[in-house]
């Protein structure tokens, strides 16, 4: 027994020396750059939106470490890839956080993700960024997370408004995800304005992620005869559905919201996704100096025109580089305070200006898929 | 009225994709009394055969060959290609294992499964693919119902395929030796029947069937990633329980039913009871009715 506790004992020393020495390394690991935790989703289902996204971080990096660096420091982007898994999202940033000790994140497109990741920074005293997490819980977990996108209830609103007040079509229908945050927060949001402005809800039916066949759910939603089917997911399912959709001869306008901006919208849906409309962040053809450099800038370096998961992150990175800069300091509250004084800071995709509740006003935009291309039909001012 | 009738189009298109699953399932137990759970992952590696094989030809013969033909192109490679896979699986896992207790078997059929589902996500990728147009897409109103070119593809092809196996069970030589390893190895191995010929030819009839099953799939809803197996897998297991395991009718059967009950749980109740319908079937026939509809008194063996 007691020869069993000193050798306890001993493998306990040995471990706590490990850490020791784990921390050690940690903390002299080069302190001559600013390191900056990146979590996203490079691969699995909606990896377009992860890669675009690190894409245009990487490229606000660049674009700074070429200008002599952050505080006379390099910024070192520490990359993970969270497999589209709010699971491995969680993991990742733990990871970021402990390990690679980072003085800031940025991160996460999709809302359930960025809420898996953002408590463990948030207990962390880690400021944390979203590029493009719409959901209104977000911001809500803690006075550490950011956004500098609008939230789920401006942009359902703004897809009520487009379908019942410009298009005129009052019979609506709604396919969520259950599964997924974004999907259900802005299917409310959608049902709550819609309903106020005179819209009738005639069906609601769900799907989860990763489903194939919709077929069950469009049959019922087509006996109740709408006139829009309002499709709150993620691209993955948006191209599918919508194929499924004219499967079944029915005559309606499909709606989606940011979920949908990627190329492979487009790639799935094919003929089907022609002439619907999504709500998005910015349009890559605006005529604005700002956004003209960026695509410009971005089809030099990646050789394509970026979707707005690549300007909204460029922007997220772009404010908290700023940030850091005016904090003079890579500590958490400092950089914190920074972030939450920003005001009208010149993003990509519009003026930036954090209030109380840590989210960016801005407007939206309506577009339409005409012939395989993004055509802006509105534009929605908050 | 026409809503129901249009949800059970959708349930039997879904449910013969699911019979083609089952059927693998139903042979290979029938035979061996081994449920093969890797199969459901033979049906993956069956779409992404398909995948590859279409966009050869779909690049190579451009458009000059007719969709019909680059259908069965595809159709048949992806086929080949899985009955070679079955073999291997065969011979390379489950024959060194033929005298073990059951449950070796069992497991190291758990560890295939994970073995291609995970080298699927080496070697596939981990991202969902989108299945090639092999065939354009048209909508068919007959009546009160309408329906797609491919969803009468999946139904006609299954059935074909359904037909062609019962021949080659009932009709001809090898047919018999099946049949007759099925109802005792010892036996049917002093009558002179090569028993390994039977074993291995049977994972090859199944893996085709699920191969077939994968290419059905990825026309008719055009996503498929490595891990897509899993789901139909089990489901096509609980649809072979449910017709009476090891019984060929019976699978059958069951994988229609499965797919109509999954299609009127989404349409009438909520599609997050999709998949958990699945498993109250299994229950209840486990409770009620643990040979299945169509199987036989269970044989008590001491």
């Amino acid at each position: 027994m007691i020869r069993q506790m000193v050798k306890l004992n001993w493998l306990r020393g040995l471990a706590l020396l490990a850490l020791a020495l784990l921390g050690v390394a940690a903390c002299s690991q080069n302190e001559n750059v600013i390191r900056i935790g990146v979590f996203n989703s490079l691969t699995g289902g909606t990896a377009t939106f992860g890669i675009s996204s690190t894409n245009g971080i990487k490229m606000a990096a660049e674009e700074w470490n070429a200008k002599g660096g952050l505080l006379g420091k390099q910024i070192q982007l520490i990359v993970e890839d969270d497999q589209s898994k709010p699971e491995e999202a969680a993991m990742v940033v733990t990871k970021l956080v402990n390990q690679n000790r980072v003085a800031a994140i940025l991160g996460e497109v999709a809302s359930s993700r960025t809420l898996a990741g953002a408590p463990i920074a948030q207990k962390a005293g880690i400021p944390l960024i979203t590029p493009a997490s719409t959901n209104p819980k977000v911001t809500k977990v803690g006075s550490y997370i950011f956004r500098v996108c609008y939230t789920d209830s401006f942009q359902g609103a703004v897809c009520a408004r487009f379908a019942v007040q410009k298009l005129g079509l009052k019979r609506l229908a709604i396919l969520t995800d259950v599964k997924n945050d974004y999907s259900i927060g802005l299917a409310d949001y959608f049902k709550r304005d819609a309903v106020l402005l005179g819209g009738e809800i005639v069906s609601e039916e769900s799907y989860s992620e990763g489903d194939t066949d919709f077929r069950a759910q469009l049959t019922s939603i087509k006996g109740a005869n709408p006139e829009v089917i309002f499709i709150p997911g993620y691209y993955t399912e948006a191209g599918l559905i919508a194929k499924q959709v004219a499967e079944q001869n029915m005559n309606v306008k499909l709606i989606g919201g940011d979920g949908w901006d990627s190329p492979r919208t487009v790639e799935i849906g094919g003929a089907a996704v022609e002439g619907a409309f999504f709500c998005n962040h910015y349009s890559a053809e605006d005529t604005s100096q700002m956004v003209r450099t960026f695509v410009a800038n971005h089809v030099k370096k990646y050789g394509y025109v970026p979707d707005a998961m690549a300007p909204l992150s460029y922007d997220a990175a772009e404010l908290l580089f700023d940030a850091i800069q005016r904090a003079g300091s890579i500590e958490g509250s400092k950089i914190r305070d920074a972030i939450a004084q920003t005001k009208d800071f010149p993003g990509v995709c519009g003026n930036i200006t954090i209030d109380a509740e840590r989210n960016a006003r801005k407007a939206a935009v309506m577009l339409q898929i005409n012939q395989g291309k993004l055509k802006v039909y509105d534009v929605i001012q908050p | 009225m026409s809503q129901f009738v249009q949800q059970l189009v959708n349930g039997l298109s879904l449910g013969a994709i699911y019979a083609l699953i089952a059927l693998g399932y139903t042979m290979v137990y029938g035979i061996l009394r081994l449920i093969n759970f890797a199969h459901g992952d033979v049906y993956m590696v069956g779409a992404f055969v398909g995948y590859y094989l279409g966009r050869l030809v779909s690049a190579g013969a451009a458009s000059s060959s007719p969709s019909v033909v680059n259908f069965f192109l595809v159709l048949g490679g992806s086929m080949a290609a899985c009955a070679l896979l079955g073999w291997v699986l065969e011979r390379s896992a489950y024959r060194p294992l033929r005298k073990a207790p059951r449950l070796n078997a069992l497991i190291t059929a758990i560890g295939i499964s994970l073995l291609l589902e995970n080298l699927g996500q080496l070697v596939f990728g981990a991202d969902p693919k989108d299945f090639p147009t092999l065939v354009e897409r048209t909508s068919l109103s007959v009546g009160i119902v309408t329906f797609s070119n491919i969803q009468l593809i999946v139904i006609v092809t299954a059935i074909v395929l359904m037909l062609g196996l019962q021949y080659i069970v009932h009709r001809t030589k090898m047919g018999t030796a099946m049949r007759a390893v099925s109802f005792s190895h010892d036996a049917s191995g002093l009558m002179g029947i090569n028993i390994h010929r039977v074993i291995s030819f049977t994972f090859v009839l199944g893996s085709a069937l699920a191969a077939a099953a994968g290419i059905l799939v990825g026309l008719y809803n055009p996503k498929i990633d490595p891990l897509m197996g899993i789901m139909p897998g089990l489901k096509a297991f609980v649809a072979a329980v449910l017709g009476g395991i090891g019984n060929i009718p019976g699978a059958i059967v069951g994988g229609l039913i499965m797919g109509v009950a999954e299609t009127l749980t989404v349409g009438y109740l909520s599609s997050t009871y999709r998949d958990a319908i699945t498993f109250v079937i299994l229950v209840a026939v486990l409770l009620f009715r643990p040979t299945g509809l169509f199987g036989t008194t269970a044989r008590a063996k001491v």
